[in-house]
């Protein structure tokens, strides 16, 4: 064989080997992409039916109702982000960081009555930390403008009441 | 004062990289015999330098300084002896600092492992160590210095994130920055060969040592990792393709492409510009693992909180490390002349289909790290690329790459026939379809795919061994004697093999795990995985610095008692954080998994596992290791043994 024909060999082996990883990586990512969004936006356009995504606001004090459902915890409570806030639903252990009016994320699917099944609850962090998503979710609704100073402290932000309180 | 000697250290090992980058790399341009000479003693002192500035780092922990700001900031007085010197790289600036003592060892045991290389080879390899060591020296002094004072220094430090106590972690960054940064020597040597403009055998023998001592540590680094999520995070879960995670899992995928290529650069002279590539690649990764996470571009449950000015300054490093190399290498390359040419089936031909399969799976796991990041840079949008992503796109990809494994050692090199590796493995195939059957009977395909890919490897590594030895066609006894003669590089390799086969089994274990969480007031139990789970009782117990409660959980068997599990959490008023201390029960076949969620109205949620072959995953990483480790011992790499041909002279 020579060096022609096996550099050419070489070659495509390695452009079939890219093209199955660039078409699994593409089949994949139609599937796959979890998109985060507000409250606001899950109230306005509620994803297609039963797509996977996450959810980040705050957990809107006093909303939390712990129950035992089966034997096993079932904790309901409302994430917000001062203008919506929709009702979320989980089966499961919550993280030990998560607290009324702090923020949170929550991964899960909306279900046909209007409350969120979250499958996953994040909130990992000290609680000086803000998830990313949650600062993103208040710059989105204009509630904090970082470039201004820092976020208002946790407490306060149960202030930031939902002015139009939707159903569920 | 310590951490001003610190400080003072620091800045002049800073100096010292410099002046070992320009002496060096000019001294090996111009042949200068003193200036090549400088190289050992500039590495070392280089060495000191930042042994003294970490020291003293150290020491201020140790002692609590804390008008040292970085002290003040994450240790306490109250807190063990060992945490507080383990706090030393719990942070970001400590852990700059140990990323850069790790390379300043590196460029030390080249300068005192290389005197067997070409003096011009080694000032370079040393200057280019040099030349990465001063930017981040840099970086370090300027941008994320360590020592900074504070005044008036406060009473109590702010404490250590409760989540870093744990022994497995303290020595996690140590070892997984070893893995890391030892890459940078391959990558020394891959500019200071492109510099040179030439490599031949004797080069492929110099880079395999370091490259796979850093797989070594690399491959134990991680593990440990995904061990530490797995018995403290309380998930349950040992890999969440947590951009963290995939950014040390890409280097070891890289790094374990070019410890294969780079035997076939020593054996046959070929894929010479492939390797250089490999090791180039594989630091930019290591590099972009430690920094990219620690810049805040990417979001994670690692990262520490750091300025954007930080983010940037490591971003414009990583700019100036791989761009140049980069460029180097595309002007450079042609000159190096292959040799060397081989069939498509043959020893080298599967190597490169390792290669290929790797580097694919590396691309598809950068793909899907990196495109968050960039989705809310160009488009705007917030989202998250999941486990499921992963799971689809790296099994497919793994499945060829497995079967490749234990075929490729049967193949010979240059030319090889598929009719005498058949021979070798037919019984090995045979073992692993019926294991595959039986387990799609039992269980479910994934499973079944896992443990007949794990069975086809352990086989294949046997059968390999079996047919150096000539087991079974040969005496016993004889046998016995060949594989005492055996080199240890063929039995690291086959035992590698064998090692990814153990984490292969252990992660289809983990596909067969089934878990409930309950709530349970003592005294109720409850029927989970064939064993009656009772809830004894609920204690709290006060600590130094927390208060834990603690449970006491029998699982039991037709009434008997297999275990007494006591999972229990820690928290932590001061600091406002929670731990969690799952408690488990294994027996190196299944574990026996429990977590103590939120305490209510006298009950508690608790969660419970039962995790099949668990301990697997990390035993495997271990053996893998290990064979790497008995590859090392090979007496052909041991760096400056004498050959073993003509190294005894009869008299």
């Amino acid at each position: 064989m020579t060096r022609k024909r096996r550099r050419l060999l070489v070659l495509l082996a390695s452009l079939a080997g890219l093209g199955t990883a660039t078409g699994l990586a593409l089949s994949a990512f139609s599937g796959s992409i979890v998109f985060f969004v507000t409250p606001t936006d899950l109230v306005a356009k509620p994803p297609a039916d039963g797509r996977l995504v996450r959810l980040g606001g705050l957990v809107q004090q006093g909303s939390v109702v712990h129950a035992v459902v089966n034997g096993r915890p079932v904790v309901s409570f409302r994430v917000t982000d001062g203008h919506d806030s929709v009702p979320v639903s989980f089966t499961g252990i919550l993280p030990g960081l998560f607290r009324q009016g702090q923020g949170v994320v929550v991964q899960g699917r909306l279900a046909p009555g209007g409350t969120f099944r979250a499958e996953q609850v994040l909130a990992k962090h000290d609680s000086a930390y803000m998830p990313k998503s949650v600062v993103a979710a208040l710059k989105k609704r204009g509630l904090w403008n970082p470039n201004a100073g820092p976020p208002p402290p946790p407490a306060t932000w149960d202030t930031m009441r939902i002015p139009k309180q939707s159903g569920g | 004062m310590i951490p001003e000697l610190g400080n003072f250290a620091l800045a002049l090992a800073c100096c010292i990289a410099a002046t070992q980058a320009v002496l060096l790399l000019l001294g090996a341009q111009g042949r200068e015999v003193r200036l090549m000479a400088m190289a050992p003693g500039l590495a070392f002192g280089q060495l000191i330098a930042i042994g003294a500035s970490f020291a003293a780092l150290a020491w201020s922990n140790a002692v609590s300084d804390f008008s040292v700001r970085n002290v003040a900031e994450f240790s306490q007085s109250q807190a063990p002896l060992f945490y507080k010197v383990t706090g030393t790289w719990g942070n970001h600036d400590g852990s700059i600092l140990l990323w850069c003592l790790v390379l300043a060892i590196c460029g030390a045991a080249v300068g005192a492992f290389g005197s067997n290389l070409p003096a011009s080879l080694r000032a370079r390899v040393i200057g280019v160590l040099g030349a990465v060591a001063a930017g981040f020296l840099l970086f370090a002094l300027t941008a994320s210095n360590p020592f900074t004072r504070i005044w008036p220094p406060p009473m109590q430090g702010q404490g250590m994130n409760p989540l870093l106590q744990d022994p497995a972690l303290a020595i996690h960054p140590p070892i997984l920055y070893l893995g890391y940064v030892g890459f940078s020597v391959p990558f020394a040597f891959a500019i200071a060969a492109l510099l040179e403009g030439r490599i031949d055998a004797a080069w492929g023998r110099w880079v395999r040592p370091w490259a796979l001592t850093s797989w070594c540590f690399l491959t134990a680094g991680i593990a440990l990792g995904s061990w530490w999520a797995y018995y403290d995070l309380g998930w349950g879960g040992f890999w969440f393709w947590d951009p963290v995670e995939n950014s040390s899992l890409l280097p070891w995928l890289t790094g374990t492409a070019l410890i294969h290529s780079a035997i076939v650069v020593e054996k046959r002279e070929s894929l010479k510009t492939w390797t250089v590539l490999l090791a180039i690649v594989t630091f930019s990764l290591s590099l972009s693992g430690t920094f990219l996470t620690r810049s805040g571009i990417l979001n994670s449950v690692h990262a520490f909180a750091v300025a954007p000015t930080r983010g940037l300054f490591i971003l414009a490093l990583l700019g100036l490390v791989m761009v140049p190399s980069l460029l180097l290498f595309a002007l450079r390359a042609p000159v190096l002349a292959p040799a060397g040419l081989f069939a498509v089936l043959s020893r080298e031909g599967a190597i490169v289909l390792n290669n290929i399969l790797l580097c694919s799976i590396a691309a598809v796991v950068f793909t899907g790290t990196l495109y968050p990041p960039f989705a809310a840079l160009l488009a705007g949008e917030q989202l998250s690329v999941g486990a499921p992503f992963f799971n689809s796109t790296v099994l497919p990809l793994a499945v060829p790459l497995v079967l490749a494994m234990s075929i490729g050692p049967a193949l010979s090199w240059k030319r090889a026939e598929l009719f005498p590796a058949f021979l070798r493995l037919w019984w090995a195939a045979l073992a692993a379809a019926a294991v595959g059957i039986v387990a799609a009977l039992g269980w479910h395909g994934l499973a079944a795919l896992g443990f007949a890919g794990a069975a086809w490897l352990i086989l294949g590594a046997l059968a390999d061994i079996a047919q150096r030895i000539r087991l079974f066609r040969i005496r016993f006894s004889e046998s016995f004697a060949r594989l005492a003669g055996l080199p240890l590089g063929a039995i690291g390799a086959a035992v590698a093999h064998a090692g990814l086969g153990v984490t292969i089994a252990g992660i289809a274990g983990m596909t067969l795990a089934s878990q409930r969480v309950v709530f349970l007031h003592p005294g109720q139990s409850t029927d989970f995985a064939g064993y009656r789970w009772t809830l004894q009782s609920l204690d709290r117990v006060p600590g130094p610095d927390f208060v834990s409660r603690v449970a006491s959980l029998e699982a039991s068997r037709n009434g008997r008692t297999v275990a007494v599990l006591h999972p229990a959490d820690r928290k932590f008023p001061v600091q406002g954080t929670a731990v969690t201390d799952t408690a488990i029960r294994t027996n190196l076949l299944v574990d026996l998994y429990s977590a103590l969620g939120n305490v209510r109205n006298g009950g508690a949620e608790v969660r419970l596992r039962y995790d099949p072959l668990a301990p697997w995953i990390w035993l495997g990483a271990v053996v893998m290791a290990l064979g790497g480790g008995l590859s090392l011992a090979d007496r052909r790499l041991r760096v400056g043994a004498p050959a073993r041909r003509g190294a005894r002279v009869p008299v």
